[in-house]
């Protein structure tokens, strides 16, 4: 995908005599003024984790304390907001609408991908076309009548009705996005595996799937964060409380004046840390696998 | 390879239903609705309306047009201020320095928190008794008692800038990804040309960015135009209205007054927009065709 951007710089050993000054300049990019970086990108720290930082003080501090390095540690609100708020089964019902979420994402979009990438059929370009006109389509405009076909089908109230219409409004990126990672792939390979007797499927599997790593996890990841953060199908859809997910069980503990700081911030600990972990550890496959093709289209 | 077959309809089987019973047909029911009068509260009234209620909405409804200014502003500067600091952003992790995988990680990650998580963090930090500018109070900075958020001439910028916080690395994301496909022979082309680091970046950089930079801004601007949850939970579209946007406006039909015939005239009027914005910014720019 990316070995032609990779390729070594062409060395060649330098004349003895020649001073260094001059070999400097014929290196392509010479790393910029360090204050050119560090400041900036301190100022720009500072803007992203003092907020983090402020929350997770209110949390771990008793409340009424205003210290700034709070010590010693407490717990307390933590188990206010688990067993008393609810957190923990606000929690478990958002872990299971974004695995939910993840699984079927992940999965109808290999299947669409896969279709979009190595088939040419007919009604192609308006399925695409329909795809992409539906990333225009306001999600919180869609309420209404999501709401009534919801009542029909039976599904308020229930993980399984935000899971599938979490995944409708999800999928349509993803696919393209997936459809683009697997032209990258080279047919050769997986033409050569079929020729040698391969069914397509279990060319598939064999030679398309490991090379699609990375891309499964950025698209899977993509899913989860999203699922994890959905907020306005999930209040409009989940009345009852034993249905709450994170972010709607936090939207009750919000307002500027009579709010519970500690219970505020120590629900937000618990709706971070999940997404931030993951995100950290994946932030890598997503600007790669990006680059890889993906924004070029 | 490309063969006539039913695979490939099998394999977007799923994904065709998914989409005709949660995308195709919401959206023909929003038009349906919008020529009704259609309000839970009030059943006894629902029947035809024709187009009652987008008469009510261009010509008897100042909130209408409120909200879609505000929207409209909304947009341009998020948009603008995202990109700009997301761009310097990109270029400043794309240097090679120590640490920068730490770096990225950390700068990224508001992207992956959610709106209303986004409204609890800048709550407790901009709360008047024990938020940031109480604190710097107390070093001598500013006034204590600062209320950002329950202040008409403040909470715009409140807000803006919690939407740029978590906005940012969207577009860092985004662009740092392009950034990393520029072949590096044209770097040492143009150094060898004698081209400045500026001349670098306007005749190199730029131009290779500007598909996706094209690409990024309509989606952000279509997302943030439809974005509810930050400022639904942050001001609910107060104080008086001041920051409803339109698909808040939209929201509020539907949560709060379950008028569903009117909520679904403004959605399809915003959904108008979006795609005329959408069709008339991609001519205008040029997309697709490489300077």
């Amino acid at each position: 995908m990316t070995e032609t951007l990779t390729r070594p710089p062409v060395d060649t050993p330098p004349p003895p005599r020649q001073p260094t000054k001059r070999r400097r300049r014929a290196v392509a990019e010479e790393p910029g003024k360090p204050w050119m970086i560090h400041i900036p990108l301190v100022l720009y720290l500072l803007f992203t984790l003092i907020p983090f930082y402020w929350m997770l003080v209110f949390a771990v501090r008793p409340s009424g304390s205003t210290q700034l390095v709070p010590w010693p540690i407490s717990f307390e609100h933590f188990d206010t907001v688990w067993n008393d708020i609810g957190f923990g089964v606000f929690f478990y019902n958002s872990v299971v609408m974004g695995l939910g979420v993840l699984v079927f994402v992940t999965i109808l979009s290999v299947m669409g991908g896969y279709a979009l990438a190595r088939f040419k059929f007919r009604g192609q370009r308006v399925f695409l076309l329909a795809m992409l006109c539906s990333q225009f389509i306001p999600g919180a405009m869609m309420l209404i009548p999501l709401f009534v076909i919801f009542k029909g089908l039976g599904l308020l109230n229930s993980l399984t009705g935000l899971i599938i219409a979490e995944v409708a409004f999800q999928l349509p990126l993803s696919l393209i996005l997936m459809s683009g990672f697997i032209r990258n792939i080279s047919v050769e390979l997986e033409e050569a595996a079929m020729v040698d007797g391969c069914s397509r499927l279990r060319a598939f599997f064999a030679v398309v799937l490991p090379q699609l790593k990375p891309a499964l996890v950025a698209v899977g990841s993509f899913a989860f964060i999203g699922a994890w953060n959905q907020f306005l199908f999930a209040l409009m859809f989940a009345t009852r409380q034993d249905k709450f997910t994170l972010p709607v069980g936090l939207s009750y503990t919000l307002g500027e004046f009579n709010t519970d700081f500690g219970a505020l911030a120590a629900g937000g600990v618990v709706a971070a840390v999940p997404v931030v972990l993951v995100f950290a550890v994946v932030q890598r496959f997503l600007v790669q696998g990006l680059s890889a093709g993906a924004v070029k289209g | 390879m490309r063969t006539r077959t039913w695979a490939p309809y099998a394999l977007i089987a799923p994904t065709l239903v998914l989409m005709a019973v949660f995308l195709v047909y919401p959206i023909g029911s929003v038009v349906y609705y919008s020529l009704q009068r259609y309000n839970v509260t009030q059943p006894w009234k629902n029947g035809w309306a024709g187009l009652d209620n987008f008469k009510q909405m261009l010509f008897d409804d100042p909130l209408f047009w409120q909200s879609l200014a505000f929207s409209a502003k909304w947009v341009f500067i998020e948009v603008g201020l995202q990109l700009l600091l997301g761009l310097v952003l990109a270029l400043i992790v794309n240097e090679t320095f120590i640490g920068r995988g730490m770096a990225r990680a950390l700068v990224f990650s508001p992207w992956a928190v959610s709106g209303v998580l986004t409204t609890g963090i800048w709550i407790l930090l901009l709360n008047p008794s024990t938020g940031i500018f109480q604190q710097l109070s107390q070093w001598g900075i500013g006034s204590p008692g600062t209320s950002v958020l329950g202040n008409p001439d403040t909470v715009f910028d409140a807000l803006v800038v919690t939407e740029l916080w978590r906005g940012v690395p969207f577009f860092a994301i985004l662009l740092l990804a392009d950034l990393q496909s520029i072949p590096k022979d044209l770097y040492e082309a143009a150094s060898v040309d004698g081209a400045s680091r500026w001349r670098r970046f306007t005749s190199v950089t730029l131009p290779h960015l500007k598909d996706a930079i094209i690409l990024s801004t309509l989606l952000r601007a279509v997302w943030e135009f439809n974005n509810v949850d930050l400022i639904y939970t942050l001001t609910g579209g107060g104080p008086a209205n001041q920051t409803t946007t339109l698909p808040l406006y939209v929201a509020r039909q539907a949560v709060d007054s379950h008028n569903f015939g009117y909520g679904s005239a403004l959605t399809v009027a915003g959904f108008l927009i979006l795609l005329f914005f959408s069709i008339a910014y991609l001519r205008l720019s040029k997309f697709g065709s490489r300077a």
